[in-house]
């Protein structure tokens, strides 16, 4: 019963692939999976959207939308409706190719990601040797995007977001990938599936082998996490469509549905970078523990990733937006040197075992590591309780 | 397999065409974007996926976007359409005419193009690093060592901005020498 129910998926594609010819039926069934992740995805990004009204408001002690279905619940759909029927404005004297193609160029590489993530056990869309940089890729393409969209509009605040967006974006790539990098030097392998399976628990032991449950994996995740807040332009990171100086960034002359196709962007490709942080460091398919392995495999990608996004509308309910030059410095100075030591870290990991020799080497040299550049970050500067000059106390 | 490659190939000639006599420099720039994807694309057909994959990483990720701000910040980016003919066309003929026929006579005289068949297998990423780290190695430094001396060199020209004193003019410094970063 619990084999059937965790082969659902797989056994339900391959049923409807296996009348087809030879031929085509890898690309049927590619067509099927494209088509299944947008559905589903595209659902979980209208839940989503109320989810996090809803959550935002209760941390500001408001109550948010509670007027359409339900407790509000059905906002998501009157939103759909409004953004489809209402008139699509181009400006004059924008770039009319551009201005279009932006959008579209944005989605598409977003969507391509979720091809190579492992949803569940035999569950990966396309089974790439190279699926690690198949996303690495396709999310690198969203920079260029994002310049389209900003220039293409022939305004000055869109150009603004545009350039902040790919300065921030470009900055952030590198510990992106790099925090990845120790991953696949412990598991030997590019693959997605094959990172997932690496880290089942091995036979006769309770606890499963995620990354996350060793100091450089600990580290490398916190990483990863914050690059994905940075990539995907979330709060604490929104600085490219901050509202109070550049009103929304690169995509202001956007109106309608194309501005709902970059809403949808930005929140699917929280989804997927969500989705890889799971596969790369919680697990992915896999129980924490062993005797949890009834549990369809699926519903543990899910589920994580449900934690994962429930974390980023936490933390965009309570960080303030960061300055420039902090998100820079942040950047450059903190998180590509610890990304950086993670590297040789990992190493001495592989070689002292995962026992409690490789505990006792590798956490004091992260933890230092994060201490010193912690501390060189701050500088001389005292942290002090914030005095307002202006502002009644 | 032939109708996938003779659009790959159509997408990335068209790409270059419209590269190349577009007005609009930055529609230049994007045009230029779809022949790195269409040669990705030519990669990922032949089954070197490795490859494909970092040239969008690369091109597509870093070097348009390297570009497009190359010819947003440098002059002549208030306008938007350049109308100068060039005058000397005929050097620039030689110069790219000679490097094509220089390119083209050194493909043809691989040994390995008249057999015209697919290698027994492709090399996996492990058989690519492996030799990277070994048969290779020396040519890997030596280009680590050089592109990190760009990126001193660019940093360096990029502060020199900032530090000038009145005494010490030191070296103009002009965005393009940006370009060898990366």
């Amino acid at each position: 019963m619990a084999a059937t129910l965790d082969q659902l998926f797989v056994q339900l594609l391959h049923g409807m692939t296996a009348p087809l010819p030879e031929a085509i039926r890898p690309w049927v069934a590619l067509a099927i999976s494209l088509g299944a992740i947008l559905a589903v995805f595209g659902l979980c990004f209208g839940i989503t959207t109320v989810c996090e009204r809803k959550a935002i408001a209760r941390m500001q002690n408001r109550l948010g939308p509670n007027r359409v279905g339900p407790y509000g619940f059905l906002q998501f759909a009157a939103d759909g409706i409004k953004t489809l029927t209402k008139e699509d404005i181009v400006p004059r004297t924008a770039d009319q190719v551009v201005h279009f193609l932006a959008p579209l160029a944005l989605l598409v590489p977003v969507v391509l990601t979720f091809l190579v993530l492992p949803f569940g056990r035999n569950m990966t869309a396309m089974d790439l040797e190279v699926g690690l940089l198949f996303f690495f890729a396709a999310g690198a393409s969203t920079e260029l995007a994002v310049f389209m969209a900003g220039w293409s509009s022939r305004n000055k605040y869109s150009l603004l977001g545009a350039m902040r967006a790919i300065a921030q974006m470009l900055s952030y790539e590198l510990p992106f990938i790099l925090s990845t990098i120790g991953v696949v030097m412990i598991t030997g392998a590019l693959s997605t599936t094959k990172i997932v399976e690496a880290q089942a628990a091995a036979p006769g032991e309770w606890l499963a082998r995620w990354h996350v449950f060793t100091p450089w994996g600990l580290a490398a995740f916190l990483l990863f996490l914050i690059a994905a807040f940075a990539e995907s332009n979330r709060s604490p990171f929104d600085l490219p469509e901050g509202e109070s100086e550049i009103v929304a960034g690169y995509f202001i002359e956007y109106s309608g549905f194309k501005f709902a196709l970059f809403f949808m962007a930005e929140y699917l490709g929280m989804f997927s970078s969500s989705g890889m942080a799971v596969t790369l460091f919680l697990g992915g398919w896999t129980a924490p523990f062993a005797f949890l392995d009834w549990v369809p495999s699926w519903m543990w990608f899910f589920g994580k990733l449900g934690v994962l996004i429930a974390l980023f509308i936490w933390v965009r309910g309570t960080t303030p937006r960061l300055r420039m030059d902090q998100l820079m410095d942040f950047a450059w100075k903190f998180m590509l040197p610890l990304a950086l030591i993670i590297l040789p870290t990992a190493a001495i990991w592989h070689y002292a075992g995962r026992g409690w020799l490789g505990w006792l080497v590798t956490a004091p040299i992260v933890v230092g590591a994060y201490v010193l550049l912690g501390r060189s970050l701050v500088g001389r500067r005292r942290i002090r309780q914030r005095s307002y000059r202006y502002a009644a106390t | 397999m032939s109708p996938i490659f003779y659009f790959l190939a159509m997408l990335t000639l068209g790409g270059a065409v419209a590269a190349m006599s577009l007005r609009n420099p930055v529609h230049c720039a994007l045009s230029l974007v779809v022949t790195f994807v269409g040669l990705a694309g030519v990669y990922l057909g032949l089954g070197a996926h490795f490859l494909g994959l970092s040239q969008v990483l690369v091109y597509v990720g870093a070097v348009a976007i390297l570009l497009v701000f190359v010819l947003l910040l440098t002059r002549g980016s208030g306008k938007d359409e350049f109308d100068e003919r060039p005058d000397r066309w005929w050097p620039a003929l030689g110069v790219g005419g000679g490097l094509g026929g220089v390119l083209i006579a050194v493909v043809l005289a691989q040994p390995g193009l008249a057999l015209r068949t697919a290698p027994p297998e492709l090399p996996t990423v492990r058989a690519l690093g492996e030799s990277l780290m070994t048969d290779f190695v020396l040519p890997l430094q030596v280009v680590g060592v050089l592109l990190t001396a760009a990126l001193i060199g660019a940093a360096v020209l990029a502060l020199s901005d900032r530090r000038r004193t009145p005494q010490d003019s030191g070296p103009v410094t002009s965005r393009e020498e940006g370009e060898t970063r990366r």
